[in-house]
């Protein structure tokens, strides 16, 4: 199982996986934008989306988990 | 002189616009969103009205609760600093029918050159050199292909209304042109709520120079110098310096000239900057896009002419005359401008958070035109630009010398910038030989 967290303060502006997904290790989960730039969130692993912690339009704290992969 | 001007915009432009105006005796007026609250610029100026919430959208691009601030203090002159409205014809038409002075070009202008192929196509009929590109905006993939097959490959794609290098991607065949141009057009709508894309001629190793002009008020059109703007990453300028130390006199006195042509051919009015690709191998310059507002890097042509550009923009924009003997224009010694960002030093990264340490270095030749400082937060809405750091020298040698000795003493804590990657750059030997072209970022990146 696999956590991923946000690198910086952001605001989430698409959510592209949906839970129960079937990722692979890269794939895009979703896009936050902060400070103009867009910054693709990426899968690190293999395995199903079980969580997805985010909705378009959040705000994400440094730290704040984005996603479980199990 | 104008009485008062508000200043639409935040950050360091707003408070360098400030400044000029304090110094001119002219009252000043901020506007500021909920995020910004704290900032100097807001303290700085002789009143302040918030606007609205954080989001750009309801706050400095919100055009009416600009107009209604200005209302409200009496202010009668607007300056839009640089991005957000400066180059919204819109926004400048509305506040000329407010009975308001709008410091910049006419609407007119703005409209003329706000779209890159018209821009591009405008310039050709005034004969200042274009690259290969398309005069009409791409409708679809396929449409692209036929036209880069005419261009020939590497196309570089853009979109017509954008700027600050969004969306803008180089393809080298078929299948990159057809991925980058669907990216292209997702991003021109989002950003700029306009599809319409452009191709032009990609060129493999370029500087970006570009040439800083004065529309004055009897129609005389003044260059007052170029600036290099090959440091680049993401297509962002990250460094600038004049004069360019990859440039001949002859392709420097013939871009100069072709500034004022440009400037010309659409009556242009207050500051404005003519940007130009120099093709490394060949030595040839081609017209990129005209920015209808000052620039970021400007402080570079004041430090290098003794000019302040904003008191310029001031006195055209009250119908009055330049500062300065428009024959007798001298530039003397070479200026580097560091854009400091609140960004990681390897990845470049956005960086937002609370500044716990702002300590600007100082000494001779140096120059801090800064947005923020100790116990400001920098938040994730706006562009990373935290400061300019600026300096000058009797030469380019000196410059740099006084830059490293700069960046070396600016302490800044609480988040990561960019000074890191500024100490590299300074100490690299590509960019401390001058013979340099847009790739350098990446290099020093590999």
């Amino acid at each position: 199982m696999s956590e991923v967290r946000a690198e910086m303060v952001a605001n989430v502006w698409k959510v592209v996986a949906a839970e129960g997904d079937t990722v692979a290790d890269g794939d895009t989960l979703v896009i936050l934008e902060s400070m103009k730039m867009e910054i693709p969130v990426l899968a690190e692993g293999s395995g199903t989306l079980t969580k997805l912690a985010v909705a378009e339009g959040d705000v994400v704290q440094e730290g704040d988990l984005i996603a479980v992969i199990g | 002189m104008l009485g008062s001007v508000l200043v639409a915009n935040r950050g360091e432009i707003a408070r360098r616009v400030i400044a000029t105006a304090r110094k001119l005796g002219v009252r000043s007026v901020a506007v500021y969103s909920e995020a910004d609250a704290g900032l100097p610029f807001v303290r700085e100026a002789d009143e302040a009205v918030l606007i609205g919430p954080a989001q750009p959208a309801a706050s400095y691009l919100n055009g009416s609760a600009i107009l209604a601030a200005a209302e409200r203090t009496g202010a009668r002159a607007i300056h839009p600093g640089y991005g957000f409205l400066a180059e919204n014809p819109a926004f400048a038409a509305s506040v000329l029918e407010a009975g308001l002075t709008w410091i910049g070009p006419s609407p007119d202008s703005m409209e003329q050159m706000g779209d890159k192929i018209n821009a591009r196509n405008l310039m050709e009929e005034a004969g200042v050199p274009v690259s290969a590109g398309t005069r009409e905006p791409v409708a679809d993939v396929t449409a692209a292909l036929a036209a880069a097959e005419q261009i020939g490959y590497p196309v570089m794609i853009k979109a017509a209304a954008g700027g600050g290098g969004i969306g803008m991607s180089a393809a080298a065949g078929p299948a990159e042109l057809a991925a980058g141009f669907e990216t292209a057009r997702s991003r021109a709508e989002r950003f700029f709520s306009s599809p319409a894309i452009l191709l032009e001629r990609y060129v493999e190793r370029a500087r970006h120079v570009e040439v800083q002009i004065l529309g004055l008020v009897d129609g005389r059109v003044l260059a007052l110098g170029e600036r290099d703007c090959s440091v680049q990453r993401r297509h962002q300028k990250v460094a600038e310096e004049t004069p360019s130390p990859g440039i001949s006199p002859e392709v420097r006195a013939g871009m100069l000239a072709a500034g004022v042509q440009a400037g010309q051919a659409v009556k242009y009015l207050g500051a404005g900057t003519v940007e130009f690709l120099v093709d490394v191998a060949t030595g040839d310059f081609m017209f990129l896009e005209m920015n209808t507002r000052l620039q970021v890097e400007h402080p570079v042509t004041e430090l290098v002419t003794g000019i302040d550009l904003v008191e310029q923009q001031f006195r055209i924009a009250a119908g009055e005359d330049v500062s300065f003997p428009a024959q007798e224009l001298t530039r003397s010694g070479h200026a580097l401008e560091l854009r400091i960002y609140a960004e990681d030093s390897k990845r470049f990264l956005p960086s937002p958070g609370t500044i716990t340490v702002w300590d600007e270095p100082a000494g001779p030749g140096v120059r801090v035109d800064a947005g923020y400082a100790a116990g400001n937060t920098v938040t994730p809405f706006y562009d990373p630009l935290l400061a300019k750091l600026c300096v000058h020298g009797a030469d380019r040698a000196e410059a740099l010398d006084r830059a490293r000795a700069a960046v070396a003493a600016f302490s800044i804590g609480g988040l990561k910038t960019n000074l890191e990657f500024h100490g590299e750059l300074l100490a690299s030997a590509e960019f401390s030989s001058g013979d340099y072209d847009t790739g350098l970022v990446g290099r020093l990146r590999a």
